[in-house]
C-alpha cells in the first residue's frame, strides 16, 4: 500500500557499532533533553487553590434558579426527572399557600428536590427539558465526599441563594 | 586511646549515622521533587511548606502499615533480609574521610571513623556483601518473582563488581595506596583523580549504578516483569528498609566516588582558605564542599533515573562483560604504560 | 587471646551447623558466617589484606554464586537421594583415615616457625606485595597461569561448538 503520509520509517536491524553499544552518546543526548525540561515552567495547576477556566458550555453542578423577584422558578412539573437518562432526579410537589407568593413563582412548587450526584451523568437534558428555565448546570465541579448519602443533594445545596443576601 | 578520643569517635559515628539516615530520608523527597521537575510538574507540596515534611509522612505511613509475613515464607530469614540490606548499606560510611583534621581549641579531631590502610577494599567488600540482603529476602519470600529478582540482583552485582574492581585498580596504579585518607590528601587543591582517570571514573560510575540497583540497572525490582522484584512480598517498615537501603547505598557510593575521583573535600583555593579562615572553619568548609559534591552526584543518580529506560537483561550482561571489562583492562594497561614512561 | 578462642569457637560452631543444617540454603548461610569468622581470624593476625580479600572473594563472590545456584536448583528434602548405609560407613572410615593422616602429618612436621611474630606488619598490603613479587614471584605467576587456564576452560565450555549448532 502506498503510504498516505511521509511518516513511515523502515526499521533496519543492522547491528550497533561500538559507540552505540557503549550507549554513552545516546545517554548524554537524553540527559540534555531531560535537563531542558528541568528548567521549564511546571504545567501543574494546584487544583483547589487554582482553577483552570471552564469552557463556556461546561456542565457542572446543578442550580435551581430564582426569578428577578427572588422567587423559585421551579414548578415541580417533573419534566427534568422524566428526561433524566440516569434517573437521578426525584421531587415531591406541594401547593403554594397564600402568603408564600414572594417565595414561589407558580402555584405549585417543589417541596423536596433531590439530585443523586453519583447517578448524574451531567448530560444537561434536564436543562433542556425545563419549561421554566429553572435548572441550569452552571455550577462548579461536584466535590468528593465519603458517604453515599452525602451525594444526594437537596434543595439546601441546589437552590440559588436569595437575591437580597 | 584516651577516653576523650573514644567519646569523640562515638559522637562522630553517631553524627555520620544520623546524617546518612536523614539524607536517605530526604533523598526520597528529592527523588519525587526532581522527578516532578523533569516532567514539568511540581511534586509533593502539601505536607509542610514545599512539602518538606513529606518524608516524615511517608515514614509514619510505613510504620503504621500492617506487617505481613507470608505463611510459607522462611520466617527468620524473611526478617534477616531487610536488616542485612540496611546494615551493609550503613557500615560502608566507616572509612570515608569527610574532611581534613578539624582543630577545635587544642583538640584535633579526625573526621573519619576508621583510617584502615585497605580502605578501598573495605568499601568494595561491603558493596559485595550488600547483595546478600536482597538475595536472602528474595529467597525467603517463597515467591517466584522475588526469587527471580534475587537471582538477577546476584548475577548483576557479581558481573559489575569485576569491572568496578578493575576500574579501581587503574586508579590505585596512580595513587599507590589503598587508604582513602591518603587518596583524598593526594588530590589537594585541584589535582582531582578524574583528570587523570576519566575512563576509570566513567566505568566506576556505571558500575555504581549497577551495584546500587538504580535505573537503568534496576532489574532486580523491575515492576513490569517481576511485580516488585525481590520485595514483592514485603510490606510495612521491612519494605521501607529495602527502599531506605537503596538510598543510603546511593549516598555512600556518591561519597566514595567523590573521594576517589572528584577530590573529596579538596577544592581549588583551599590553601588560601586555610590561611584565612583558621584551623576550625577551613576543614568545615571542606566538609561542606564534600557534601555539595555528594549532593550533585545524588542529583545525577536521579537525573539518570528519569532519563534512561531500563536495560534489557541480555543488554545488561553484554554491557558488563563485553564492553566494560575490556575497557577496564585496556585502561589498566594504558595507565600502567603511561606511568612507566613518566617514571623512567 | 580470649577473642581468639571466642572466634575459634564460633568458626567451629558454624561449620558444624553447615553440615548439620537440613536446608541447603541454610547451610550456605552458615558457611557465609563461617567465612566471616575466618575474616576476623585474619584481622586478629594483623593480615588486613588477606582478611579483606577473603571477605570480598569468598563471602562476596564465591558464596553468592553458591547461593545463586542453590536457589535455582530449589533442593527439597523430598528430592534428596537416600544414601545407602554402606556408603555412610565408608564415608566415616574415609573421613577418619583422613583425620588421622592430617593429625599425624602435623605432628611429624611440628609447629611451623611463626612467620608473623618475626614481622608483625607482614600482612599489610605493601609488605605482602613486596614479598609476593620478590621472594615468591614464580609461584605467584604460576598460580596466575593456573587461574587463566581455568578461565579459558570455562569460556571454552560456555561457547557453542559452531559445527553442532
Amino acid at each position: 500500500m502506498e503510504p498516505l503520509s511521509n511518516k513511515r520509517k523502515v526499521v533496519d536491524n543492522k547491528p550497533l557499532n561500538f559507540l552505540e553499544r557503549a550507549y554513552l552518546p545516546a545517554i548524554l543526548q537524553g540527559l540534555a533533553i531531560t535537563m531542558k525540561h528541568f528548567f521549564r515552567k511546571p504545567v501543574t495547576i494546584s487544583y483547589p487553590e487554582e482553577k483552570r477556566e471552564f469552557s463556556e458550555n461546561f456542565r457542572g453542578m446543578h442550580s435551581l434558579k430564582r426569578d428577578e423577584d427572588g422567587r423559585e422558578r421551579c414548578t415541580a412539573c417533573g419534566l427534568c426527572a422524566l428526561s433524566c437518562p440516569a434517573e437521578a432526579i426525584t421531587m415531591i410537589a406541594a401547593e403554594r399557600q397564600p402568603g408564600e407568593e414572594n417565595l414561589y413563582r407558580e402555584e405549585k412548587y417543589a417541596a423536596v428536590y433531590e439530585i443523586n450526584m453519583l447517578r448524574c451523568i451531567f448530560c444537561g437534558l434536564c436543562e433542556e427539558a425545563c419549561p421554566k428555565e429553572a435548572i441550569y448546570l452552571d455550577g462548579d465541579i461536584v466535590p468528593s465526599d465519603y458517604l453515599r448519602k452525602d451525594f444526594i443533594y437537596g434543595k439546601d445545596k441546589l437552590v440559588e441563594p436569595p437575591l437580597n443576601q | 586511646m584516651e577516653l576523650a578520643d573514644i567519646i569523640v569517635k562515638f559522637v562522630l559515628v553517631f553524627i555520620i549515622f544520623a546524617i546518612s539516615l536523614v539524607i536517605a530520608m530526604y533523598s526520597t523527597y528529592a527523588e519525587r521533587k526532581v522527578a516532578a521537575f523533569f516532567q514539568d510538574r511540581i511534586g509533593p507540596n502539601r505536607a509542610g511548606p514545599w512539602g518538606i515534611l513529606q518524608p516524615l509522612a511517608d515514614g509514619g505511613k510505613m510504620f503504621l502499615k500492617e506487617e505481613i509475613i507470608p505463611t510459607n515464607a522462611s520466617g527468620f530469614l524473611f526478617i534477616v533480609g531487610p536488616s542485612l540490606a540496611i546494615m551493609t548499606a550503613c557500615i560502608g560510611s566507616a572509612v570515608i574521610p569527610w574532611g581534613q583534621k578539624l582543630t577545635i581549641g587544642s583538640h584535633v579531631i579526625d573526621l573519619q571513623v576508621a583510617d584502615i590502610n585497605v580502605g578501598i577494599l573495605y568499601v568494595f567488600g561491603v558493596v559485595s556483601l550488600g547483595v546478600y540482603g536482597v538475595m536472602i529476602g528474595g529467597w525467603a519470600s517463597n515467591n517466584k518473582y522475588s526469587l527471580l529478582g534475587a537471582i538477577r540482583a546476584a548475577s548483576q552485582n557479581i558481573s559489575y563488581e569485576i569491572s568496578m574492581g578493575l576500574s579501581i585498580i587503574a586508579l590505585l596504579l596512580i595513587t599507590g595506596t589503598l587508604s582513602l585518607r591518603e587518596i583524598a590528601e593526594q588530590q589537594h587543591g585541584w589535582h582531582w583523580n578524574v583528570l587523570y582517570q576519566p575512563v576509570g571514573f566513567i566505568l566506576f560510575l556505571v558500575c555504581a549504578f549497577a551495584e546500587t540497583n538504580r535505573t537503568p540497572f534496576d532489574l532486580p525490582e523491575c515492576e513490569t516483569e517481576l511485580v516488585g522484584g525481590y520485595h514483592t512480598e514485603y510490606s510495612s517498615m521491612k519494605l521501607g528498609f529495602y527502599l531506605f537501603a537503596e538510598y543510603i547505598n546511593m549516598f555512600i557510593s556518591s561519597a566514595v566516588m567523590v573521594t576517589l575521583y572528584w577530590g573529596g573535600y579538596n577544592y581549588p583555593g583551599m590553601d588560601w582558605m586555610a590561611a584565612h579562615a583558621g584551623p576550625t572553619l577551613a576543614p568545615l568548609i571542606g566538609v561542606g564542599i564534600m557534601f555539595f559534591k555528594i549532593f550533585l552526584f545524588i542529583f545525577f543518580f536521579m537525573w539518570v533515573r528519569w532519563t534512561i529506560p531500563r536495560f534489557r537483561y541480555d543488554q545488561l550482561m553484554d554491557l558488563g562483560w563485553k564492553i566494560l571489562i575490556p575497557i577496564a583492562i585496556a585502561n589498566i594497561v594504558v595507565t600502567g604504560i603511561v606511568i612507566t614512561l613518566i617514571n623512567r | 587471646m580470649n577473642t581468639f578462642y571466642f572466634i575459634a569457637f564460633l568458626s567451629i560452631f558454624f561449620s558444624i551447623l553447615v553440615i548439620s543444617a537440613k536446608n541447603p540454603v541454610h547451610s550456605i548461610l552458615y558457611l557465609i558466617l563461617t567465612f566471616f569468622t575466618f575474616t576476623i581470624h585474619y584481622i586478629l593476625l594483623n593480615a588486613q589484606f588477606l582478611a579483606i580479600v577473603n571477605f570480598i572473594v569468598y563471602m562476596g563472590a564465591i558464596l553468592v554464586l553458591f547461593l545463586y545456584t542453590l536457589m535455582l536448583m530449589n533442593l527439597n528434602k523430598e528430592s534428596e537421594p537416600v544414601k545407602a548405609n554402606f556408603i555412610k560407613i565408608a564415608a566415616v572410615i574415609g573421613g577418619g583415615c583422613f583425620l588421622v593422616t592430617v593429625v599425624a602429618s602435623i605432628k611429624a612436621l611440628g609447629a611451623s616457625p611463626a612467620v608473623i611474630l618475626k614481622d608483625p606488619n607482614l600482612g599489610l598490603v605493601k609488605n605482602l606485595g613486596k614479598v609476593l613479587f620478590n621472594e615468591y614471584l614464580l609461584p605467584f605467576e604460576v598460580s596466575s597461569i593456573l587461574l587463566l587456564s581455568a578461565m579459558v576452560g570455562a569460556i571454552l565450555l560456555a561457547t557453542k561448538d559452531p559445527k553442532t549448532v
